[in-house]
């Protein structure tokens, strides 16, 4: 039995995929309700996002089909700011940590 | 009736309204100003009396009445201190917003002719908006769909039955106005896409 060193600090290794989801440990979530119109939620997401029509037209359908969808990822700040601009377009958006 | 779109020259979003419908457009954006301004902020009762009487940033609860519960959901829903802190720094500035938008709506179609009381048979409003100024419509015409969907309470999949109630029935002529506004607001996004 030698001496009990103190425990060693072992650099983590992250994959890829970890790596991203630290440096983006955030998501907006935007749910589906009965009264918004899936043209104008699709405008939401090309006008303050920037996404192609055809990435806003897939985020919207699953909206729209399975009850929500994760429209951004980020740090806390980003997506507070993203969830305040959803609520000013009038969508129900709200945040959680990135699973 | 046939809502918004671009006129093709002068770039400009434009739609005509009869009087009877600009006027019923102003009723609803005038009711949705006065409820965002008419519900005091709910006072804070997580601080001290004093701090809280001296922190005018904003309400750290959930509105009372739904259609402003819809209208400012909670941000953090498994997190209650995050989602009241959210509140507080966000809910302000989304109510001034809205009934900003809400009053561009009133304002666009006075100066388009609509009279403080609307008297005139045949009387036509027509409207021209810029760019911005459509978006500022479009987004409140959210708000008042929101609103009017809140209150009649509707849900997914049911238009079947607010087709089934009869014609004299007030729940369905307000369906109708619900109705007309989501017209109004499809045309316009296509118009703003075009």
């Amino acid at each position: 039995m030698g001496n009990v060193s103190a425990p060693v600090e072992v650099e983590p290794t992250l994959t890829p995929d970890e790596i991203t989801q630290t440096a983006k440990p955030w998501v907006t979530i935007v749910w589906n309700d009965p009264v918004n119109l899936m043209s104008y939620v699709t405008y939401v997401f090309q006008k303050y996002f920037g996404y192609s029509k055809k990435k806003a037209e897939k985020l919207m359908m699953e909206v729209h089909e399975d009850g929500k969808s994760v429209v951004s990822a980020g740090t806390r700040e980003e997506m507070e700011r993203d969830v305040q601009a959803m609520h000013e377009y009038g969508l129900w958006a709200t945040m959680d940590k990135q699973e | 009736m046939s809502g918004f779109h671009r006129h093709r020259r002068s770039k400009l979003i434009i739609a005509n309204f009869t009087g009877f419908e600009a006027d019923l457009l102003r009723s609803l954006a005038g009711q949705l100003v006065e409820l965002l301004r008419n519900e005091a902020a709910v006072p804070r009762d997580d601080v001290d009396p004093f701090e809280a009487m001296m922190d005018f940033s904003g309400p750290t609860q959930a509105p009372e009445d739904p259609v402003l519960a819809r209208l400012f959901p909670t941000a953090y829903p498994s997190d209650e201190e995050a989602a009241s802190e959210f509140r507080r720094f966000t809910e302000g500035a989304l109510r001034d917003g809205k009934a900003a938008a809400a009053i561009a709506i009133i304002d666009g179609l006075e100066e388009a002719g609509l009279p403080p009381e609307l008297t005139e048979d045949g009387l036509m409003i027509d409207v021209e908006l810029d760019g911005p100024t459509a978006e500022t419509w479009m987004r409140s015409f959210t708000d008042l769909r929101l609103a009017l969907a809140t209150r009649l309470e509707i849900e997914e999949g049911d238009e079947a039955y607010w087709h089934s109630l009869p014609d004299d029935d007030p729940r369905a002529q307000a369906h109708d106005i619900y109705e007309w506004v989501g017209y109004l607001q499809e045309t316009l996004v296509h118009a703003l896409s075009s």
